[in-house]
Formats: structure tokens, sequence, C-alpha cells
């Protein structure tokens, strides 16, 4: 069976061909055209679209809104999305950040999808074109179960404070190589104090995962080694890392403390 | 499957051809237009052997479907040479012994061009990241890392 492609102008037409059995949405292709070219048969229909839109990044005040065609390259060009720098080199070479993008990054895989933790740490919510916003830790959880016409168009969030975003990817290849592990956190302090903690892992499931016990294990305490080491211990609440190639779940579960110690007092 | 058309600039000349729905481009350029330097190695966007350009952007041409690059400006390392003269990319490689098997040269050199197009004065770590995505089995990376300085040393020396 052979595939066919369709684009579409907007996104809506795109959404509406996607209702139709058989049918895959496309980003960059990093995902869909590897997916073809191992012989999947789930689908014969790519749908695509080249509406503006999606391919806009605003940044005001009131948030930041990144459209879901946008490639990681646009961005590492932003100047001001510095801040997730680090989590889109972390995705690829340069071909690849060329290629794949920010929607396309919230169906990656472990151990892909590295962008998508650093999203999770900064709560990021997500729109579905004609269904309105999700936060995206309910996305992750939910987006097998969303049916194949849901179109993401955009990721929305409130930009992190000076210093407060944190981003780690751990991998075995370098300077690029898949995660080990991927880590982000979004810390902010009062008074030599710990006043609001978000964490996000990546490999620690089969996609990223928030760590709730380890957020509320680190409020109210200093960001020192004595003031981490219970959110440490809490970090393993709740996880469970894949094997594969690159590493064991063992392994995993066995290196996530010190990773995350680590960044936590970089 | 009805074929369809595609149509683009390959290294400056004026291409169309009739594929399958669904074909990549890579399959289109080795398959359909006799230009064998991309390579197909992996297939799933890790190894980086079937780099091209497509409007002046770095492209894995193995996940990139031809019916998109309707229109576009392709580059690939065969277009890179000038008649006999080698590119000095090509000669750098030559000169540094950069290509054992040779398979991932294609790759390397497109990658590495990209960069010297952005900055003709790379250093070290610059050429590390431009080459991240493209594996080499082979060289152990460090004579193709010493190539592409030697390339933009060239280039500067010919530039000055």
């Amino acid at each position: 069976m052979g595939i066919s492609l369709q684009t579409f102008s907007t996104a809506s037409e795109a959404q509406a061909a996607l209702g139709v059995s058989g049918a895959r949405y496309m980003g960059g292709g990093t995902l869909v055209v590897r997916a073809v070219n191992e012989g999947d048969l789930l689908f014969s229909t790519i749908v695509r679209t080249t509406d503006p839109a999606l391919s806009a990044i605003g940044t005001s005040d009131a948030g930041v809104r990144i459209g879901a065609s946008v490639t990681m390259s646009m961005v590492l060009a932003h100047p001001g999305l510095s801040y997730l720098a680090p989590a889109a080199r972390a995705v690829g070479g340069p071909a690849v950040r060329n290629m794949a993008t920010v929607g396309g990054n919230l169906f990656a895989p472990a151990p892909y999808g590295d962008f998508t933790v650093a999203l999770l740490a900064l709560d990021a919510k997500v729109s579905i074109s004609g269904s309105g916003e999700m936060a995206l830790e309910a996305f992750l959880q939910e987006r097998d179960s969303l049916g194949a016409s849901a179109l993401v168009t955009s990721v929305t969030f409130a930009a992190p404070t000076p210093d407060s975003f944190r981003f780690l990817k751990v991998s075995r290849v370098h300077p690029k190589g898949a995660a080990v592990l991927t880590i982000a956190a979004d810390i902010r302090e009062e008074a030599g104090s710990v006043v609001q903690a978000r964490i996000a892992l990546g490999c620690m499931a089969d996609r990223a995962i928030r760590a709730h016990a380890a957020e509320v294990a680190l409020v109210g305490r200093p960001r020192t080694k004595e003031g981490i080491a219970p959110a440490l211990t809490a970090a393993l609440e709740g996880i469970a890392p894949p094997t594969d190639a690159i590493a064991s779940a063992w392994y995993r579960r066995e290196v996530l403390p010190v990773h995350l110690g680590r960044l936590l007092l970089s | 499957m009805a074929k369809i058309s595609v149509q683009f600039t390959l290294n400056g000349s004026e291409r169309a051809e009739f594929v399958e729905s669904g074909t990549t481009l890579l399959a289109a350029l080795r398959d359909k237009m006799d230009d064998t330097s991309p390579k197909g190695g992996c297939h799933q966007g890790a190894c980086g052997a079937c780099t091209v350009m497509i409007d002046g952007e770095l492209r894995l041409s193995c996940l990139t479907l031809a019916e998109t690059c309707n229109g576009a400006q392709i580059r690939t390392t065969a277009g890179l040479a000038n008649g006999e003269v080698l590119h000095p990319l090509q000669r750098a490689f030559e000169d540094a012994f950069a290509a054992q098997c040779g398979f991932c040269t294609p790759g390397m050199i497109m990658a590495a061009a990209a960069l010297l197009e952005r900055n003709p004065n790379p250093d070290r770590a610059d050429v590390v990241e431009a080459i991240s995505g493209n594996v080499c089995r082979c060289t152990g990376y460090e004579p193709i890392i010493q190539a592409v300085l030697l390339a933009a040393r060239a280039n500067s020396t010919s530039a000055a």
C-alpha cells in the first residue's frame, strides 16, 4: 500500500482531513517519515499544513506562544527564548534541528522528546485545533486517546524568571546521542528557601513526566546538599524508566538522584 | 498508486520526475535523478549520511518527502566541485585523509559546507557541533575535524 500526502494551507483544513481513517499528521517528518521508512502500515495518508500561524513565535509580558511547526533551529535563533536553547540544542544534529518541530516533539517516545521535558517544567499548555487548551501534563497522559483528528497548533507558557530554569540531558554519545535521562527544573527561591519547584523528567517513563513528590519535598527547604536530599529520594517515586539500547531501567533509576542533585545545586 | 510529479533545482539544474507519492527525497535523488552522492544509512535520522541542503538549510533527505520539495533549491555533494576542480572541503578531506570507507563523507561534507557558509572561521568546537548529526565508524572523527578546519584556513587564505 502506498502513502499519499495531502498539504493544506490552513490548520483547520488539515484537522478536517485527519478525520479520515488512516490519516496521520506530519510536522517536520522526523517521526512520521521515519515510520514510513520502517514500514509502518497503520496509516496510508500523511496530512500536513503550511499555515504560517503554526510557524510563529510570540513573546510578550503575557507569555510565550510557540507554533507547533516551529523548528528547534527557530527556537535556537530566537533571542527571547535563550533559556530554551539548551533543550532545543539537545535535539539531534543541525539537520534534524532544521526539521524537528515543537509540536512533533510532544509525540516523541522515550528516549526522545527532550524539548517536551523542558516545556513540562515550564507548565506549558497545549492548544489543539477545535478543542481549546489543555495542560501539557494532561496532554501527555491522554495523547494516545485524543483521536487522530487532534491537531496541536501551539504551546504556551509563562517565561521563567532569570536563572530559575535549568535543563540537563545525559547521553553516552557526545556531543549528541539519545538520552539516558533528561531533567528540566524551574526553581523559584526567596530568602534562601525554595518557594516553588517544577521538575520534569525524561526517560523515567515512556514519555515525559513531572516529579511531583520531589517538588513537594523541595519547597520550603534551602537549595543545599542537605536541603535537596529528601527531594532526591522522592524523585524515585512513580517512575518507570524504560530499558532500551541506551540504558537499562536499573541504571536510569540509579543515576537519576545523582544528576538531579547536580542540576539542583548548579 | 498514481505517480506524482516533483520538480526542483538540483545543483543548479532544473529537474522534474514522476515518483510514487510517499517517495523520499533520498530515493528520488538516487533512483530517479542519478545523484548517488547522498547515502542511505539508517533511514531513521540518526546517521546523517543522506544530508543535503534544501533552500540553504541542512536537511536529511531520507526523512524528507520528495513532493514537499517542489520548487526548492537542492544541493548535494555531487554539485560542489567546479568541473574538475574540487571544492575546498573535498580537497581538504583528501589531503587530511578524512575518508576511509567514504560512506559518511558526502553527508559530512554537506554538514561542513553549511557550517563554513554560516561561519567561515570556525573553531574546533564549532566543527564538532556542525558534524554532530553525522556518524563515522572509520576515522574516529579527528581527521574529519582537521579537514574542515583545513578547508576553512584555505578559504580564508585565498580570500586574503
